[in-house]
């Protein structure tokens, strides 16, 4: 390893406790600043290698290293400040109903607050104008004080997407972030993400189930099916085959969020580039 | 058996099952209003029968002297003073314990992380003490105290303090854990404390819940307090017991008729309380 990459997996596998391995050898490294979009069918093990990423699953196989530290040879306290400076964008946010999109978003930095300061915000929210911008930013800035189980699944989704936004952190990961909302949206959601990691430098990391999406917006993307990489390469050197063996869809149409999306069949200027 | 009669369409075929279904509950449940000697036909014999007559007409009308009601006041007030300060203090021992035996607020079984074990050891502690709190019943406790604390409600709000803190802490964390967990297990995942995550993540789905349970356990209090009473803990139960021991039906039953406004009054603060969180 030369430079310290934001996310480095090597040779990882995980076996469900009901027995049913989700990802195997798994290899991947991005550097800091980097935005890779993972791709493939339902079920590949996209979320399961999201969540080892943020650290919610300890992988039983292989190395995991996150900003530089391996999370699961960490003491408690260095755990906590390490996840507070990793953000997952669940793809069902988990967000409590009763909760006001206000205080859903302020919670993004509870890892970076002090306990008396979250009660504090509680009573009276601390940070109204930081919340309101990043809720401005995904077209959501009127719903700062209606409560979450007032909004529709798509506003719910970008309130969840919000709350990461503001917790602004170095690895930003996002598991099927737009899967409630209808292209426009997406594309404006997706857009936010690569905007944050451009402003803030943070490494981005992103599941898609829109095809087009991830080759829009994304330099590189990892192909993955049945819990193992099956391709990782830039964004321009996928090529229609790749993805059709991907999705294993014969001439049929291939997940995007668009109608009409068509990927020509380009030689390949390169024979595709494995980046480890 | 002779031959059946041939089924007639306004007869329900599972009738005859539903009918020895319900035989087999009366014969399992027979031995068991046996040895619990309970024995209704006792209620019915005549000598009985005029002893209770005579008890129950007693009770009317209620005792509405002026002497009578001071003393029904004041006992009213010392009992809800009881209730209400040994449910408080039950509270402040209840939450931490909680908050310590709870599940869905463990840092350390994401992973598993580190700490593992002690966190495991720490959850099963409070939960032992908890059991161990509520295991004896607050009458027995009562029964101690006034010794040491003399006659009076001070031995109860103890008493109550003890057991009831053992069931409010059970229950909370059981509450805690059985609805959706996944707010709270994603705060932890982003590096929030433990009260950050109860409060962000946990109570807004909770605490509906936990303030009707609270108010159940504040009205039981109300009774238990008065049981108390008889064995010496002051209150209704101690005036009710003086009352019952000189036979004056009228007191017992205006003492009853406070009880009956007590819980009803109980009922509509847990609904206002409920509506309130809601």
């Amino acid at each position: 390893m030369t430079e310290e990459a934001a996310l480095a997996l090597e040779d990882v596998g995980l076996v469900h406790a009901n027995g049913q391995r989700a990802l195997q050898g798994v290899t991947l490294r991005v550097p800091r600043g980097a935005r890779v979009a993972v791709i493939g069918p339902s079920g590949a093990g996209k979320t399961s290698l999201l969540r080892i990423a943020a650290t919610a699953l300890r992988a039983g196989e292989g190395r995991v290293e996150l900003l530089g530290a391996r999370p699961w040879q960490l003491r408690a306290r260095p755990l906590k400040a390490l996840r507070a400076r990793i953000g997952l964008i669940h793809q069902a946010p988990p967000i409590p109903p009763r909760l006001r999109v206000i205080t859903a978003v302020l919670a993004g930095r509870l890892g970076a607050w002090s306990g008396a300061r979250a009660l504090a915000s509680l009573l009276v929210p601390t940070d109204i104008a930081g919340a309101q911008a990043v809720l401005a930013r995904l077209d959501l800035s009127d719903r700062l004080f209606d409560r979450c189980d007032r909004l529709s699944g798509g506003q719910l989704q970008r309130v969840g997407m919000a709350r990461v936004l503001y917790q602004a952190p170095e690895l930003l990961l996002a598991d099927e972030p737009v899967s409630a909302l209808d292209p426009a949206l997406a594309d404006l959601a997706v857009g936010e993400l690569i905007a944050q990691s451009r402003a803030t430098g943070a490494t981005l990391v992103a599941s898609l189930h829109a095809v087009d999406l991830a080759l829009k917006w994304f330099d590189r993307i990892v192909g993955l099916r049945a819990g193992v990489v099956v391709f990782d390469a830039p964004a321009a050197a996928v090529s229609r085959t790749m993805l059709q063996e991907l999705y294993a869809t014969e001439g049929s149409a291939l997940p995007t969020q668009a109608p009409g999306f068509v990927l020509e069949e380009r030689p390949s200027p390169a024979p595709p580039v494995i980046c480890r | 058996m002779n031959a059946a009669p041939p089924p007639s369409a306004s007869r329900d075929p599972l009738a005859r099952r539903r009918l020895g279904a319900l035989l087999l509950a009366l014969i399992v449940l027979w031995p068991m209003l046996v040895i619990a000697e309970f024995k209704p036909q006792a209620l019915l014999a005549p000598g009985s029968l005029r002893v209770m007559g005579g008890f129950l007409a007693g009770f009317l009308p209620p005792a509405l002297s002026a002497d009578f009601l001071g003393l029904l006041a004041h006992a009213t007030l010392q009992t809800l003073a009881m209730a209400t300060a040994g449910t408080a203090l039950a509270f402040v021992l209840a939450v931490p314990l909680a908050f310590a035996a709870t599940r869905s607020l463990s840092i350390s079984r994401i992973g598993p992380g580190p700490g593992r074990w002690r966190g495991l050891a720490m959850r099963t502690a409070a939960r032992g003490v908890l059991t161990v709190l509520r295991a004896i019943p607050e009458l027995v406790w009562a029964l101690l105290l006034v010794r040491a604390f003399g006659l009076g409600p001070g031995a109860g709000v103890l008493a109550l303090a003890i057991t009831y803190g053992g069931m409010l802490g059970k229950v909370y964390s059981e509450i805690l854990e059985s609805g959706d967990t996944r707010p709270a297990r994603a705060l932890l995942e982003a590096g929030s404390g433990r009260v950050a995550a109860l409060f962000y993540g946990l109570l807004p789905g909770a605490a509906q819940e936990l303030a009707s349970y609270t108010v159940y356990r504040w009205e039981c209090a109300v009774r238990a307090s008065v049981v108390m009473g008889f064995v010496g803990a002051g209150g209704l139960g101690q005036l009710m017991d003086q009352s019952m021991k000189m036979l004056n039906g009228g007191e017992a039953c205006s003492i009853l008729i406070v009880f009956l406004l007590l819980v009803l009054m109980a009922d509509a603060l847990s609904a206002v309380l409920r509506r309130w969180l809601a």
